[in-house]
């Protein structure tokens, strides 16, 4: 276990907008991982500006773990309000570490259409990569010897816990 | 039946075979509808397709024939990218004398996953559930008088749909109670997930006798029973099923019993109506109200194929 505080989840969002400003276009297509990655997708929409609408993925129904764990109790509806097909997308998700979530959203993403670019921001990295995939833009790479989750408080503001499973 | 253990939940108390509504807590139920919810969005994608099941073996085991129930259990199936093989029984290996479990464990042989069954006996998938290996899961598409527990669902997934609050609603069921495995399931979901006034409505010789049993309000005139519901379940009038006289005719049952614009009237403005299939017009159901504006007869159909994803889902995960 690590000893170490978790950093501020609102210093890194702000740190994250900064590294990805610049970066996008209007039409840049903004998709957030259910639950934690929608909630700093609809932040990250916001600071950048973008024209189009963001996007929310439930990947419970690409997990390649479904035949250990089932299906969760709740799956979110996915919805991608806009045109797949030809577009500059960045997925968005709370913590990156396997990469198995977000292979999982790639292969939803393209029964949607086929996207011109896929890239990753992710709020923290926290290293522990079982599959080739890494993050465009990273609030801030941590160690932590246990899952790491994103809590949103009853104001929307947004901080790091450590979770129990 | 089963009240001290029921055969449908494994020892987590998760659903292993979906065999019938009775006895399924409502926390099972509302799982079933909240994850067809998340597949009625998949099914309006470009690719209405997900990976859950690949690789996966479904047999739809169709012991009476079906052409509705049996498609959408293989479009549902085929949307979860599972395999899907089906068999109608009647006209195999049942003319040669071959028992249904037999049948099962020669099947089972094959490396099956699930069973989709459909039977004209009551009880038949509980057969086949109790005798199967404990990783095959067994869905009831429908068995005799007994349960028809997805068309169940769908219809409460359509009810909710459009009605959001179960706990504010009167729904009438009206017809052939008597033959109906729907009307059961019907009544089973309903007072299970809370509805508060749930009426039967039909003739004397087409109501079981133990009807008052389940929880609901006995009508033999559509005028009262109508009166003020949200909600308007039709029954198919079952012929195959009536070995006797029930009814003097069909046309005597549609002046009494059959929806008509009038007598849809007496129902709340905005009630809406659905109807199982398939539908015998001029019978149950006036044509003017099957295409009129409260129905909702296609959507359950819609609805049909997100339901029967979430169970094979839930039952191949568990």
């Amino acid at each position: 276990m690590t000893a170490r505080p978790l950093p501020d989840a609102e210093q890194l969002v702000a740190a994250l907008i900064e590294k990805m400003r610049g970066n996008v276009a209007p039409d840049t297509g903004l998709i957030g991982i259910v639950t934690g990655g929608a909630w700093l997708a609809e932040r990250l929409h916001t600071a950048l500006k973008l024209d189009v609408p963001f996007g929310t993925l439930d990947v419970s129904f690409y997990r390649d773990d479904f035949q250990h764990k089932g299906l969760k109790r709740k799956v979110a509806p996915s919805d991608i309000p806009f045109e797949v097909e030809g577009r500059d997308l960045i997925l968005v998700d709370d913590v990156l570490y396997t990469g198995r979530t977000i292979r999982a959203a790639m292969n939803e993403l393209f029964d949607y259409g086929r996207p011109s670019r896929i890239r990753l921001a992710s709020l923290v990295d926290r290293g522990g990569r079982e599959l080739p995939i890494a993050a465009q833009f990273v609030g801030a790479t941590i160690e932590a010897g246990q899952s790491v989750e994103l809590k949103r408080d009853a104001q929307g503001r947004l901080s790091l816990a450590l979770s129990t499973d | 039946m089963f009240l001290t253990s029921n055969p449908q939940l494994n020892k987590n108390g998760e659903l292993h075979h979906l065999l019938s509504i009775e006895g399924l807590p409502g926390e099972i139920l509302r799982q079933i509808l909240d994850t067809a919810e998340s597949f009625v969005g998949v099914t309006r994608r470009e690719v209405k397709k997900v990976p859950l099941l690949r690789g996966k073996a479904i047999f739809n085991l169709f012991f009476e024939p079906s052409t509705r129930t049996r498609t959408t259990f293989e479009i549902a199936a085929k949307r979860l990218s599972a395999d899907v093989i089906n068999l109608a029984i009647n006209v195999s290996s049942q003319s040669k004398g071959e028992s249904v479990l037999d049948t099962v464990a020669n099947l089972a042989a094959m490396q099956a996953d699930m069973f989709i069954v459909r039977h004209s006996q009551s009880g038949a998938p509980h057969l086949i559930a109790r005798h199967v290996s404990e990783d095959i899961h067994v869905v009831n598409a429908g068995d005799g008088r007994h349960a028809h527990p997805t068309q169940g669902l769908l219809d409460m997934f359509t009810i909710r749909h459009y009605k959001q609050d179960f706990r504010q609603l009167k729904v009438a069921i009206v017809g052939d109670i008597l033959h109906s495995r729907v009307a059961r399931s019907q009544i089973h979901a309903l007072t299970t997930l809370g509805v508060p006034e749930v009426r039967v409505i039909g003739p004397k010789t087409l109501l079981p006798t133990n009807v008052d049993n389940m929880g609901v309000h006995v009508y033999h005139d559509m005028a009262k029973g109508l009166k003020d519901v949200d909600v308007v379940m039709m029954l198919r009038l079952q012929n195959e099923r009536m070995h006797g006289s029930f009814l003097p005719s069909p046309q005597e049952f549609f002046k009494f019993y059959g929806l008509t614009a009038e007598k849809l009237a007496l129902a709340k403005p905005d009630a809406i109506v659905l109807h199982p299939g398939p539908m015998n017009r001029g019978v149950e159901i006036d044509s003017t109200v099957a295409d009129g504006s409260q129905s909702v007869i296609l959507p359950q159909v819609t609805f049909g194929i997100a339901i029967r994803m979430a169970v094979m889902s839930i039952l191949a995960g568990n």
